[in-house]
């Protein structure tokens, strides 16, 4: 053992035994305390537990309203109720469990489920059984409230859409957040919150989405608010104004009709988006409170695909129209010179196989210049040129107009389409290019996919003389993105002129799209859903029809606005399907701009009054996410093309 | 000196006393987090208790003699761990207490293993002082031994922590010969220093605001709702509504709906005297009654004065936590973040227990060695 210890066994006896007198004695005081709290005061303190219970209960902000570029309301929002399970006496609403399911009208499986689902929350934390109540719960609630006490209702906002899918794919619609939300959302929505699932909702829901109040109430044992101590007011969302003109949108919804496909309405000059529909479409109303797990499943299996914003999701060979690109490309380069004539018999032998021209078979075009084959959509003709290109030429062009990559507009989820290259065809599939392949490219089939908003987007850019703006939603949006891509003067000349022609000298493909006094201008396509030899086959089903494309625009040169129509597997040629959904927007549009300029009553003057004085959120950038070339390009099977519901 | 204690020289009524109190405190973590997101929480407490089971046997056979020998080291390491936390410490609930163990993966609060040193460096220093009388010149060297430590566990900040330091020292001097006329000095100074602390302009400048508003809302509870005001108010609430005979297992709706603060933890004692009644109360405070009057007949039967030092460290320690935590729960103190020996959840402050506890079986096994 060290130098410091001896056996010292010197204990202090004395003072330990004090040590043991203070220890009873302080538990004895702490006794004491107990006995005054919980038997002299129990009463007191029995009365407060029960009193005491201070709940803090959420103020749901309203969503702001989504207006068009008139402030005509767009989206809305209506009063409505949530029923809340008060779950403080799980006695209580065991007791009561079949009756509520019986009023509410709720399957007392699913009440059970619920329960279960919920058992790890803290038990004065209600829980939402019915997030819309009817009037008749409303009624059945109200009438039980003495003796069903574990039920109560919180007045909430939900959204008010157009009826009947009216902008449906643009203005999206909320749902109850996931957890992916949850988590990418920094603390700022909670589980059974709403917000955007897609479309506009989901862009702008920062915007939309206001701040919740809070209110702190006192409540009984079940868990019933019987006093209210203090309210911080919900702070609404701000509502936003869209570049969308309702009167467009109309007449591009009706003239659309019942049929698939898409119409986009643009003012080239400023990216604005004017109309944008995708049909077959459904009604948000249904998806604003609560969607059974059944019915998403059936939305998502649905083989019309109506979950699917065509516009923007669709990816489609843009046939004819893509002859546009080859036409420019060849002017701008001149190769083939601009004097290149070429015959057409109705078909062509290139690298050892035919190719067939739509006129095959019925008749021929005979000896075909650039005009004319733009007028009559001449595959021959453009069969040379591309095979004169090469297809690096055609992709670079295609590329410098937006094809291939996203545009950027503010909407979730926009698709890229392709533009194919060799590079491509090396990277996706480690082959090299095939020359035939250059041939179907360059008039817009083989493996070149687009949306209709690309299309729209590049014929009103090329159109403005190479001007290409970012396509947007939100009116008022500052630093909208703006690519140039500078055309020479004569080539963007001969190309509007020969849109011009398309639709309004003879022999032009669209001439039923001629508006009196308006100098529109466009391109048709029909594009084969499936390869002609496949076709044969299967004979005229309707399952293989061909697409039908038009993309119309006026006046001829800077255009004020452009449309690009799709109706798929029409069956018909894209100026006889396509062609009359253009042919009513630009009319709409001009009706409209007379209208305006000669003073008459328009809806400006008819605009409601509440809505005009709002401040409405403009501070937004427009994501700038175009401009990389073949952006996600990997991702697009070549066989996109060929299958109609893509 | 031999060494062959043998199993039936444990302290068999010790242990079952403890084994009650864990029970019950097992018991209540149950009660207080079934059926919610901290389900399970028990079993992870029973982990800690195995542990420390573990733990207390094996520092027991270690002879308590060579422990004390390395008091200086130990000593040093303490210092160097605490100043470690405040470097390079983790940081949770605004607090650096934690630092990260390698290889063991949890997260170690070292002010609670640095109150296991104190017990042992003071239990050295007084066996040192040979007379039975404490001079002023020992009490001081005492005081600053203990005041090191103190100070670096308040910069943490943990105001709990550093107050346990004081009645290790205040007991060790009482039992080493502290004389009248000292403890009536520093009585005089410890008055007026917690007189300083309740007193605003004072306070002001030595006490974190969260601190000051711990002490605020003892003395107002009413003037703070939410805060800890609130909390000792849901606590004394829960305490009074539960009557002689309490609410029943897991049945206390003050415990249950969540109104109770860390009802698992630092505020255990409230759930448990709502839902068992004063009688639950009487029986808890019972055990812990015996086991402290236990300590003290250990410390009397102690082989030497090292040993007894040893024994009333560890019984000082663990009383003043029964009598801080007991005291919050009824509203009597202010809530100070020390936990219920035994009874509350926690990790590092089970292993002390144990540890601590395992020094008393050190110097009970040794007592008719010689």
């Amino acid at each position: 053992m060290s130098y410091w210890f001896r056996n010292d066994n010197r204990l202090p006896q004395a003072r330990l035994a004090i040590a043991s007198y203070i220890i009873v004695g302080m538990i004895g005081v702490l006794l004491l305390g107990f006995w005054k709290l919980q038997v002299i005061d129990a009463d007191k303190y029995s009365s407060m537990a029960e009193r005491n219970r201070v709940r803090y209960i959420p103020v749901i902000a309203p969503r702001g309203r989504m207006l068009d570029r008139e402030g005509r309301v767009l989206v809305d929002n209506r009063p409505s109720f949530s029923v809340l399970l008060l779950r403080d006496d799980l006695a209580q609403v065991q007791k009561h469990l079949s009756s509520i399911s019986e009023g509410l009208d709720i399957p007392l499986d699913d009440l059970r489920e619920q329960l279960n689902n919920t058992k790890n929350l803290p038990k004065f934390q209600p829980i939402i059984i019915k997030p819309d109540a009817s009037p008749a719960d409303v009624a059945f609630i109200e009438s039980h409230r003495s003796d069903i006490p574990v039920l109560e209702m919180i007045p909430v906002q939900r959204r008010r859409y157009l009826p009947g899918g009216f902008l449906a794919h643009v203005a999206g619609y909320v749902g109850e957040v996931s957890e992916q939300q949850i988590e990418a959302s920094n603390d700022k929505l909670r589980p059974g919150d709403f917000a955007g699932k897609t479309g506009l909702e989901r862009q702008y829901n920062d915007l939309l989405q206001g701040t919740d109040g809070m209110r702190r109430v006192v409540v009984n044992s079940v868990g019933k608010e019987v006093e209210r101590l203090s309210t911080q007011e919900a702070i609404s969302g701000k509502q936003i104004l869209l570049t969308i003109d309702y009167d467009l949108q109309q007449v591009a919804e009706q003239s659309l009709g019942a049929r698939p496909g898409a119409a986009v309405a643009l003012d080239p000059r400023t990216g604005e988006v004017l109309a944008m529909v995708s049909h077959p479409a459904l009604d948000p109303n249904d998806f604003a409170v609560r969607i059974s797990a059944n019915d998403w499943k059936s939305l998502n299996e649905d083989p019309h695909r109506p979950l699917l914003n065509r516009a923007i999701q669709a990816q489609l060979a843009p046939g004819s129209v893509f002859k546009i690109v080859t036409a420019t490309a060849m002017l701008e380069d001149k190769n083939p010179p601009e004097s290149f004539t070429t015959f057409c018999p109705g078909y062509a032998t290139f690298y050892g196989r035919q190719f067939k021209c739509w006129v095959y078979g019925k008749s021929s075009h005979g000896v075909v210049g650039l005009h004319k084959a733009i007028l009559e959509s001449c595959d021959i003709f453009f069969y040379n040129v591309g095979m004169r290109l090469g297809i690096d030429r055609l992709s670079y062009y295609g590329t410098k107009f937006g094809l291939g990559r996203k545009t950027g507009i503010d909407l979730p989820s926009e698709e890229p389409g392709l533009m194919p290259s060799a590079e491509w065809v090396e990277r996706v599939f480690h082959r090299k290019w095939y020359a035939g392949e250059t041939i179907s490219v360059s008039t817009g089939q083989g493996a070149v996919i687009t949306t209709p908003l690309q299309l729209a987007r590049m014929i009103g850019g090329i159109a403005m003389g190479g001007v290409f703006k970012q396509p947007h939603l939100l009116k008022d949006a500052p630093n909208v993105g703006e690519e140039r891509f500078a055309l020479s003067e004569p080539t963007v000349e001969k190309i509007t002129d020969a849109m011009y022609g398309v639709v309004n000298e003879e022999g032009g493909t669209a001439r039923n799209v001629r508006l009196p006094g308006i100098e529109v201008a466009g391109k048709s396509g029909t594009a084969q859903v499936i390869g002609y030899a496949t076709r044969e086959r299967f004979g005229k089903q309707k399952k293989f029809e061909d697409n039908a494309w038009f993309v119309g625009y006026a006046p001829r040169r800077n255009p004020e606005i452009v449309v690009a129509v799709l109706v798929q597997e029409s069956g018909k040629h894209g100026g006889e399907a396509a062609g009359p959904v253009v042919k009513d927007v630009i009319k709409a549009y001009y009706d409209k701009k007379n209208k305006k300029t000669q003073g008459q009553e328009t809806a400006e003057s008819k605009r409601p009054p509440e809505s005009s004085k709002v401040p409405v959120a403009s501070a937004v950038r427009v994501p700038r996410t175009a401009g990389k070339p073949d952006e996600s390009a990997a991702v697009v099977p070549v066989s996109a093309s060929t299958d109609p519901r893509r | 000196m031999k060494d062959a204690p043998g199993t039936r020289d444990y302290d068999w009524l010790l242990l079952a006393i403890l084994a009650a109190i864990c029970a019950l405190g097992v018991i209540e973590i149950y009660s207080a987090t079934h059926g919610s997101s901290l389900t399970g929480m028990h079993m992870k407490q029973v982990r800690w208790l195995v542990i420390g089971f573990v733990l207390m046997f094996a520092l027991s056979r270690l002879d308590y003699h060579l422990i004390l020998d390395q008091a200086p080291a130990l000593y040093l390491l303490g210092i160097a761990a605490l100043v470690a936390v405040l470097l390079v410490g983790h940081t949770r609930f605004g607090a650096k207490r934690w630092i990260n163990v390698p290889g063991i993966g949890e997260l170690l609060q070292v002010s609670e293993l640095v109150k296991l040193i104190i017990i042992i460096v003071l239990a050295r220093f007084f066996a040192e002082v040979r007379s039975d009388q404490l001079d002023l010149r020992d009490l001081i060297k005492a005081g600053l031994l203990v005041g090191v430590p103190l100070v670096l566990i308040l910069k943490q900040p943990d105001l709990g922590t550093a107050l346990v330091l004081i009645p290790l020292l205040v007991v060790g001097a009482f039992l080493a010969g502290l004389q009248w006329q000292h403890a009536a000095i520093f009585s005089l100074a410890g008055i007026l220093l917690v007189g300083a602390v309740f007193y605003p302009p004072v306070s002001r400048r030595i006490l974190k605001p969260y601190q000051r508003e711990r002490i605020t809302s003892f003395l107002h509870p009413e003037e703070d709702a939410k805060g800890s005001g609130y909390q000792l108010l849901q606590s004394k609430i829960a305490v009074g509504s539960g009557g002689f005979w309490g609410k029943g297992f897991s049945n206390g709706s003050q415990n249950q709906l969540g109104y109770i603060p860390v009802r698992y933890s630092d505020f255990i004692m409230s759930a448990w005297a709502e839902e068992q009644g004063f009688k639950g109360v009487l029986l808890a405070l019972g055990l812990y009654m015996a086991l402290l009057l236990r300590l003290v007949q250990n410390a009397q039967r102690a082989k030497d004065r090292a040993g007894m030092f040893l024994v009333m460290g560890v019984a000082a320690a663990l009383g003043f936590h029964v009598l801080v935590n007991v005291a919050m729960v009824i509203g009597a103190m202010p809530v100070t973040g020390i936990p219920l020996p035994l009874m509350s959840y926690g990790g590092s402050a089970t292993l002390f227990v144990f540890l601590a506890i395992g020094l008393v079986m050190n110097v009970r096994l040794r007592r008719f060695v010689n």
